[in-house]
């Protein structure tokens, strides 16, 4: 038994934060590690002590075991907090960590090993009883016979069948072969891809199961032999592979089945001799059978819906469990308080397909509803870059029923304020408000059946833009009464012989807004884009909250401003406007036909030269930015008159790229 | 401080009757004006458009900094004349990149932005409040130069506007000239008096002589950009500071001119709190005596204009035809003189003789709110020393050096006009207020004068007087003067500042307050305050 007496959090974000919280609670002080870009970052500032680890890649600071040992070394830490991500899953570094006699809060390397590979962990597992799909393996060296492995796929796998990459991830390489007519070909191609992916050719196939439930149960061991579960979460809710609304329990578990779950949860755990918080996932058909997945040997994002309906902190259960005492009596016989849902914020468009979002974060706040419980990663001023995850915060909401928490949430996250980036919370709103998902009649495939961005505005109406223009038109000119050096108790905009209005241009999705208006004697009149707002109302206007009644409902927006961006919220939703400048610098404009990065990126191709006659829709030039690449094409036919980069050149958000003029027709 | 209270009972019939006439006279104010708004007419307006070019008045808005207030002088400067009501120049009071200026645009719809007679005088009043109040100036360029048939009343006076511009400068008053278009012959020489000058480009033309006139002169084959353009100024004769690429960059240079000429206001900033009167503004459409032989309680006004409704009478008791006091205006302290029943008796000039000798000692700016029938008539009073303490009052408002601010709220007639600091007394500021008259004497009284005077001469003579045709003659004279004392026709003739709702008072003054505490305000001494 050992007692931690200093922590070293091996993180970055909201997890860092979230485990501060836990350890200061245990009387643990906390060491944070931080790269270039983190220096000023929240959980920088609630750790007791912090060591600066120089770079900004995760290359060069979170993933170097080296640097992150010395830190602890510098400063005593007798244990290290992985997080998720990062070294949580490196085996080779639990080790390292042994070897300097420092306790990783985490499972023995010989756990995280065994489940390194997809292919041995399904073994392992098939041989503990664990139900999974049955699956082929074609290793790296093997020839591939066409008939023979159609021969083996009908007798051991049925169809459908997934061909997919041994030693792959994030849906590379993967295809879906519905009979044996296109299986020779996308085993072939999945190879290829396999080797130049991930340099080893080692394929599985195995059963297909389209649009399964994402089911997960949560299992805890310490080294006395205890293995529990602590119930399932459901993460069906899915965009590229990637979690964003996580649940517990599954509307669709009931006891007997909570209890198979649990029951195949623990002897997976068991099978690799597991320690501490661990996930195992399982992918479960609309029969309700359910087939083994992976198991996650580390605490999951998700894991605060677990908490929320068990009332345990999962990261006090680790580090008790690291000091090596049992897991208390709370853990060990742990029951179900009600329903907690978890939506991911993430920055990112999600009309430009989830592409990642940067920015400063300069409001972000979530209302205190009963049950709420938010677990960020930022605060105000928080520069959100292109080196990592882009998840914001985790908004949890926890209930009696499924029914009160997706309420309580939607509400939440609907009045939130979040400006600065691009957030994927319209979405987050439009799927907890939507039939199915409130019916729990949910699967992978939900957001294929539902489109994201009708979901995303499926709760905005239609005079959103319109109102919240007028009210940014209306803010901006109380601050600018406000802020007159003279004359500031004159009547706004007072004219003896009025002639024109006051205008304000803002843009919003690509569209201009032109708000007009003029004072009269208290009175207002508005036009947008030319459209007379009879019946517009002023009850109060100030640079932060404005009144309004427009088209006969009164209504609060709040305002905020910084520098020529307008964030408006009400209960129309939330609008980020970009206001035109009244007086632009001669030169300052684009030329007509530029192509703008669509994201702070890195140029990796140039497809055309100066003076190449394109089509619409052509390639020009290719960015890589958060690991994928953006093809920014010719958005008319035409010739390229300019080309303002060259490749490996790093761009900001907006900048030229290259030029291509219309061809006159 | 007293706090005013008001015995107006908006429900009235003398309200009633006030406010229909006042509404009335406003909507009448409001067609006049929309002839001035429109200038040239569409026609000229749309050809203007057409050119790429905003009307005067889009200039100034855009120049203007968004939202502030903007306070346009002499609106209906040449009605009722052959020329458009407005005179083809728009001038102001605005403020640019926070500072207050004057403002000057030609409108070039109007015959081409030609000067006539009353486009001078329009013109240099503007040029006389940015002297006096030591206000920049922003001339927004677009002239033909001289309305030539007309030249004989303009040419030799319009040598002021340079004067003008040139004294500004040399007080240290910033003033610039923006160059939308033409500016030639004379007018080349508002780009070449300015401190600052932006030539927009393929649009201004400044130059004495343009082609023809240098082909007659010299023989000298020349095209418009040579001898004027923006890029010429700009590159070779160094005329221009800035190249403007469009008009609204030009307004951009301008705006950013402003915001660099480290501008202090030399007056104190306002010392009072600022709140509103207790009383609805537009209550003074009730209160506005629709005839001007009604008087009308200035305190009624005053509970609708000064902070808060507060007014510190100055001898209540004592010569009650005239109310004195202090009080403040958007956070200003100011004297105010207000006529309460017309006539001026010598007890009424005495007390506003003191009232402008102690405002003077405390450096405190003047209100005047005109609302009188002239100095009292008769034996009594002639006997009285009327003339002398008339002379008074003119002579202290004459020797007063604290700014005036003078508002005709329904009548200024006779010497009256002179003791409550009427145009020739120089006020800063004059403004009229839409219903009120403004004549030696009524139309009536006037008339009747001279009905009696010809019934005398005829009797002296021993003629027969003809009745009827005095009956005729009177009645067109009264109409004359009616029509010659109405507020469009004074105003059409530069007698004030402009004519304006009486529900903007309040607001009229705070701006006008605000721009005469930009020079320094300081009182006539030498001698002590005599008790008169």
């Amino acid at each position: 038994m050992a007692t931690i007496s200093k922590l070293l959090i091996a993180n970055r974000g909201e997890i860092a934060s979230r485990i501060i919280r836990t350890a200061r609670n245990l009387d643990i002080a906390c060491v944070a590690v931080y790269s270039d870009a983190d220096a000023d970052a929240p959980w920088v500032h609630e750790a007791d002590e912090a060591v600066h680890l120089p770079g900004t890649s995760p290359g060069d600071t979170y993933l170097r075991s080296d640097l992150v040992l010395a830190a602890a070394k510098a400063t005593g830490a007798d244990a290290i907090h992985p997080g998720y991500g990062f070294l949580s899953e490196n085996a080779d570094f639990a080790r390292e960590c042994a070897k300097a006699d420092v306790i990783f809060v985490g499972p023995p390397p010989e756990a995280i090993d065994s489940m390194g590979s997809k292919i041995e962990a399904k073994k392992i597992m098939a041989d503990a009883g664990v139900p999974v799909l049955p699956q082929v393996t074609i290793s790296d060296d093997a020839s591939i016979d066409g008939e023979a492995l159609a021969a083996r796929v009908a007798s051991d796998i049925g169809y459908p069948v997934l061909v997919k990459a041994a030693y792959g991830g994030g849906g590379r390489g993967m295809r879906i072969v519905n009979d044996a007519d296109g299986l020779l070909e996308a085993v072939e191609g999945a190879r290829r891809e396999a080797v130049t992916s991930f340099g080893n050719g080692t394929i599985f196939l195995e059963r297909f199961l389209d649009s399964p439930r994402h089911i997960e149960v949560q299992i805890f061991a310490d080294t006395q032999g205890n293995v529990v579960h602590l119930f399932e979460r459901e993460c069906s809710i899915q965009r590229r592979y990637q979690k964003i609304i996580e649940e517990a329990p599954s509307p669709v578990v009931d006891e007997a089945l909570r209890e198979e779950l649990g029951t195949a949860a623990i002897a997976a755990g068991k099978a690799i001799g597991y320690v501490g918080a661990g996930t195992a996932e399982f992918v479960m058909g609309s029969d309700g059978r359910f087939y083994f997945l992976e198991v996650n040997t580390r605490l999951q994002v998700e894991h605060p819906v677990t908490e929320m309906i068990t009332g345990l902190d999962l990261v006090r259960l680790q580090l008790l469990v690291a000091e090596g005492n049992p897991l208390p009596e709370e853990a060990l016989n742990a029951t179900i308080n009600g329903h907690a849902i978890e939506v991911r914020l993430y920055a990112e468009d999600v009309a430009a397909g989830f592409l990642p979002a940067t920015g400063t974060v300069h409001g972000f706040s979530v209302p205190d509803l009963p049950g709420i419980r938010v677990d960020a990663g930022v605060v105000d001023g928080s520069v959100i870059s292109v080196h990592y995850d882009a998840m914001l915060a985790k908004v949890i909401a926890h209930g009696p029923s499924r029914d009160d928490a997706r309420r309580t949430l939607a509400r939440a996250l609907a009045d939130s304020r979040l400006h600065g980036v691009v957030t994927n919370r319209e979405l987050l709103v439009g799927i907890l408000r939507e039939p199915e998902f409130a019916a729990g009649t949910i699967d992978t495939g939900y957001l294929g059946r539902h489109d994201p961005m009708t979901l995303a505005q499926s709760w905005r109406a239609p005079e959103t833009v319109t109102v919240h223009a007028i009210a940014a038109a209306l803010a901006d000119q109380a601050s600018r009464r406000e802020t007159a050096r003279v004359l500031e108790h004159v009547p706004t905009g007072w004219r003896n012989v009025p002639s024109g209005f006051q205008e304000a241009v803002y843009g919003f999705d690509g569209d201009e807004y032109d708000v007009r208006y003029r004072y009269s004697r208290g009175a207002i009149e508005v036009s947008v884009n030319g459209e007379a707002q009879p019946g517009t109302t002023v009850l109060n206007a100030s640079p932060d909250v404005v009144d309004l009644k427009v088209g006969g409902v009164r209504r609060t927006c709040t305002v905020r401003r910084v520098d020529d961006i307008a964030f408006v919220d009400s209960v129309l939703g939330a609008t980020t406007l970009i206001e035109s400048p009244r007086f632009p610098e001669p030169g300052s404009q684009s030329a007509p036909g530029s192509l703008l990065a669509p994201m702070p990126g890195t140029v990796v191709r140039i497809a055309v030269e100066t003076g190449d006659a394109v089509k619409a829709g052509e390639t020009v030039v290719v960015l890589e930015a958060m690991k994928m690449e953006h093809s920014v094409s010719a958005p008319v036919d035409g010739s390229v008159s300019e080309i303002d980069v060259s490749v490996g050149q790093a761009v900001e958000l907006g900048t030229v790229l290259a030029v291509v003029e219309e061809q006159e027709s | 401080m007293t706090t005013l209270r008001t015995a107006v009972d908006p429900r009235g019939d003398q309200f009633q009757e006030n406010r229909a006439v006042q509404e009335a006279a406003l909507a009448e104010l409001e067609q006049q004006l929309d002839l001035a708004r429109a200038g040239g007419g569409a026609k000229y307006g749309d050809r203007h458009r057409a050119r790429g070019k905003m009307l005067a008045r889009e200039r100034i808005e855009l120049l203007l900094d968004r939202d502030a207030p903007f306070l346009e002088f002499s609106s209906l400067a040449a009605w009722g004349t052959q020329f458009t009501v407005g005179a083809s120049i728009v001038t102001g009071l605005g403020v640019v990149s926070g500072v207050e200026c004057v403002i000057i645009a030609h409108d070039p719809t109007v015959r081409g932005g030609t000067m006539n007679p009353y486009t001078l005088r329009k013109n240099l009043r503007a040029l006389d409040i940015a002297k006096t109040n030591r206000l920049p100036v922003i001339n927004l360029v677009e002239s033909g130069g001289a309305d030539l048939p007309t030249q004989s009343e303009l040419f030799v006076a319009a040598g002021k506007i340079f004067q003008g511009l040139s004294e500004l400068s040399g007080m240290g008053v910033p003033t610039l000239a923006l160059v939308f278009g033409n500016s030639t012959a004379g007018g080349a020489y508002v780009p070449g008096m300015c401190d600052y000058a932006v030539l927009v480009d393929q649009a201004a033309k400044v130059f004495l002589g343009g082609p023809p006139l240098v082909k007659m002169a010299t023989g000298e084959e020349s095209d418009d950009e040579e001898l004027g353009g923006a890029d010429m100024h700009a590159r070779v004769s160094g005329l221009a500071d800035h190249f403007a690429v469009d008009e609204r960059d030009a307004l951009r240079i301008g705006r950013q001119i402003m915001s660099e000429i480290n501008w202090r206001k030399h007056g104190p900033a306002p010392s009072h709190e600022p709140d509103a009167p207790l009383y609805d503004e537009d209550e003074l459409l009730g209160i506005a005596a629709a005839d001007f032989r009604v008087p009308v309680d200035p305190k009624e006004v005053l509970a609708r204009v000064v902070d808060g409704s507060r007014f510190s009478e100055y001898k209540p008791l004592y010569g009650s035809s005239l109310v004195t006091g202090w009080a403040s205006i958007h956070g200003y302290p100011v004297g105010i003189l207000a006529n309460a029943r017309g006539v001026l008796f010598s007890e009424e000039a005495q007390k506003g003789t003191e009232f402008i000798m102690l405002a003077n000692q405390l450096d405190i700016p003047l209100v005047f709110l005109q609302n009188c029938t002239g100095f009292m008539v008769g034996k009594d009073y002639e006997q009285g020393g009327i003339i002398k303490d008339g002379a008074k009052m003119i002579n202290a408002v004459t020797n007063s050096t604290v700014p005036h601010l003078t508002i005709n709220i329904g009548a200024s007639f006779g010497a009256g006009n002179y003791g409550m600091s009427g145009r020739a007394y120089d006020p800063r500021f004059m403004f009229t207020w839409v219903n009120a008259k403004l004549a030696v004497m009524g139309g009536s009284q006037l008339a009747g004068v001279l009905s009696i005077v010809g019934k005398q001469a005829a009797e002296a003579a021993g003629r027969e007087f003809d009745l009827e045709a005095d009956a005729i003659k009177t009645k067109q004279i009264e109409e004359q003067i009616t029509a010659e004392s109405h507020s469009f026709f004074t105003s059409a003739r530069l007698y004030d500042d402009g004519v304006i709702d009486p529900r903007d008072t309040r607001t009229v003054l705070g701006m006008a307050l605000s721009a005469v505490h930009t020079q320094v305000i300081e009182g006539r001494r030498g001698y002590g305050v005599f008790r008169m």
